[in-house]
């Protein structure tokens, strides 16, 4: 359970009923956000504007040690992209983004059809197996990870070396980066497809038996059923999920920073989070650290613009 | 005849694919019943016969744990008290009235689900320092509360939607105020919804391990998951101690599991529920 979940749409009891109009004019309303919008505005409001304006400022360690932080334009967002360290990890961000969210789609997809065409108690298994996986909090994916994959007693080596010829006891899969960021992808679809799979599998049940059937006595072969027919149908909830998986797999700094705690650290493994992180808390680079951020920001709107706009449509609709 | 036989082959696969799925919570259970003696041995332990609870013993004698089980008590109970109240007010405001600047609230609530922690973390860590709240149950309070809000507002907003405003004004023609129809009528029918956006706050407040790592620097005032990381470091030095590492691993996972069997149907239906709808 990694994730900031966005909410139900969906009420318990289906009662559209738009708000009415109020007659008179009230103050209720507002005065019923001041705690929220008091939250928001401690807690991010604040702090994002603080990342604005630092993100125009020369803030390294001699403003640590007091002196005033002066305005230098846009120098560090040229900092940032004449530097090649910074375009490797954000590539690499997107790279990796694109990857994780490609092979959970994939992957839960392929689960949901599954599970549209077993036996129901062979579903309910495969059900509760996703479940716990689904909720397992990061830190102890990532802790049993590390067990699984450790060198000398971890059980995938043993179980990989009784393969002929193979002979990888004493193996550590966290110091090449490419197999490092492996198994980042490996746990965070192992993570991930339950979401999907149940998402998909509920648009699945959207359709009707109906227009399969009309599919079938018209000559549709299987894979001509899925294209053409089922795939349309489910590709709005398909859209959302791809949008939410770029999101969710865009934010993965707790996996690859426990990871790196368990393996190694350095700059090959870094994805934009531990990056940001390094920058600012470990180097006291606020400036800098701070436009990273920024385009971060920047970044996950532009991907979840998407997302925004059908909720927003949702709310309008209610 | 091809059908049948499709589905058995489906099934097999499907008890294949859910074993590899269970596999790492079966074996961070099996693994927190082995001695060190059985667990550093070269071949693998299946099944945990003849277990032990020693390790659980271990990790419930660690003064280190027992503190970050009060840490993460304290701020997770702070945060949902104060979440669910926030949320429910506001949810009431928007789910209930027009009013000027509802649409830029609802979209404040909505784009700041989106932002990532990676986004804001700096600064939220010079605020919390420059206000001398690092370390400080305040501090992460302040910040977890501002990452719950919207999503708790925004969930139960749907819940208010559902109930029918007859049912609060018919209470108003019998006499009671706006809020007194509030509170006799809608309030208790969203109990469920209060339950169930809940949940899903305490799991997020809970689960949460970026920003507690960044503002939660002193080991006194860990919470569970940066105590269970640390933990897990402790013993990596020499030999890690994996059947303590993994009874710790199930202490904080199982209150989480049993939380989120509780609103799992909710879940998947809830993220994708107006897409579904079309």
């Amino acid at each position: 359970m990694t994730t900031t979940m966005t909410a139900p749409a969906s009420s318990p009891a289906r009662v559209e009923q738009p708000p009415r109009r109020r007659r008179r004019r009230t103050r209720l309303p507002h005065l019923l956000l001041i705690p929220a919008v008091g939250t928001l505005l401690i807690g991010l409001g604040y702090p994002v504007t603080w990342q604005i304006l630092n993100s125009f400022k020369e803030y390294g360690l001699a403003q640590q040690f007091g002196q005033p932080a002066e305005y230098v334009g846009f120098a560090n967002y040229i900092a940032l992209f004449t530097d090649g360290m910074f375009w490797t990890i954000a590539l690499r961000s997107v790279a990796f983004m694109a990857a994780t969210a490609a092979v959970t789609m994939v992957i839960g997809i392929a689960f949901a059809l599954l599970m549209k065409v077993i036996p129901t108690w062979s579903r309910i298994v495969l059900q509760v197996a996703m479940l716990l996986a689904w909720a397992m909090p990061i830190v102890a994916q990532m802790t049993v990870a590390n067990w699984l994959i450790d060198d000398r007693n971890g059980v995938l080596n043993h179980v990989l070396s009784l393969i002929p010829g193979v002979d990888l006891i004493g193996h550590d899969w966290l110091i090449d980066p490419l197999s490092f960021f492996g198994v980042a992808l490996v746990i965070i679809t192992w993570a991930s497809v339950p979401f999907v799979a149940f998402s998909v599998y509920a648009g699945l049940t959207q359709v009707s038996e109906e227009v399969l059937e009309a599919g079938q006595l018209d000559g549709a072969s299987a894979f001509q059923m899925l294209r053409l027919i089922i795939m349309p149908i489910i590709r709005p909830v398909l859209v959302i999920l791809i949008l939410l998986q770029l999101i969710w797999d865009l934010r993965v700094f707790a996996q690859i920073q426990l990871l790196q705690d368990f393996g190694a650290a350095g700059e090959r493994y870094d994805l934009l989070g531990t990056y940001i992180y390094g920058l600012g808390i470990g180097q006291g680079q606020f400036g800098a650290a701070a436009a990273a951020a920024m385009v971060v920001m920047i970044l996950t709107l532009a991907v979840s613009w998407g997302y925004v706009r059908r909720l927003l449509k949702e709310d309008e609709e209610s | 005849m091809k059908r049948t036989f499709l589905r058995s082959a489906g099934a097999a696969l499907a008890l294949v694919l859910a074993a590899v799925w269970a596999f790492p919570v079966y074996w961070m259970v099996n693994s927190s019943f082995l001695t060190p003696a059985t667990i550093s041995k070269l071949e693998p332990t299946w099944v945990p016969f003849g277990g032990t609870l020693s390790n659980y013993r271990a990790v419930l004698a660690d003064n280190a744990f027992t503190s970050a089980l009060g840490m993460s008590l304290v701020v997770t109970a702070i945060c949902l008290v104060l979440c669910l109240v926030y949320a429910l007010l506001a949810s009431f405001a928007i789910g209930r009235f027009r009013f000027r600047g509802r649409k830029t609230f609802v979209l404040a609530i909505i784009v700041v689900q989106m932002l990532p922690a990676e986004a804001m973390f700096i600064a939220q860590y010079k605020m919390l320092a420059g206000a001398n709240l690092l370390n400080s149950v305040i501090g992460v309070s302040v910040i977890y509360l501002a990452m719950v809000v919207p999503f708790t507002t925004w969930m139960l907003r749907g819940f208010v939607a559902g109930i029918p405003v007859d049912l609060e004004e018919a209470a108003m023609i019998d006499g009671c105020t706006r809020m007194g129809a509030f509170r006799r009528v809608t309030f208790p029918l969203l109990a469920p919804g209060l339950v169930a956006s809940g949940v899903f706050a305490f799991l997020q407040v809970w689960n949460e391990f970026a920003l507690a790592s960044i503002i939660l620097t002193e080991s006194q005032k860990a919470t569970l998951p940066l105590w269970l990381r640390d933990f897990a470091q402790s013993s990596n030095l020499g030999v890690t101690e994996w059947g303590e590492v993994m009874a710790g691993s199930v202490l904080v996972a199982i209150p989480v599991i049993v939380f989120f069997m509780i609103v799992q149907g909710r879940m998947a239906q809830g993220l994708v529920g107006g897409a579904v709808k079309g």
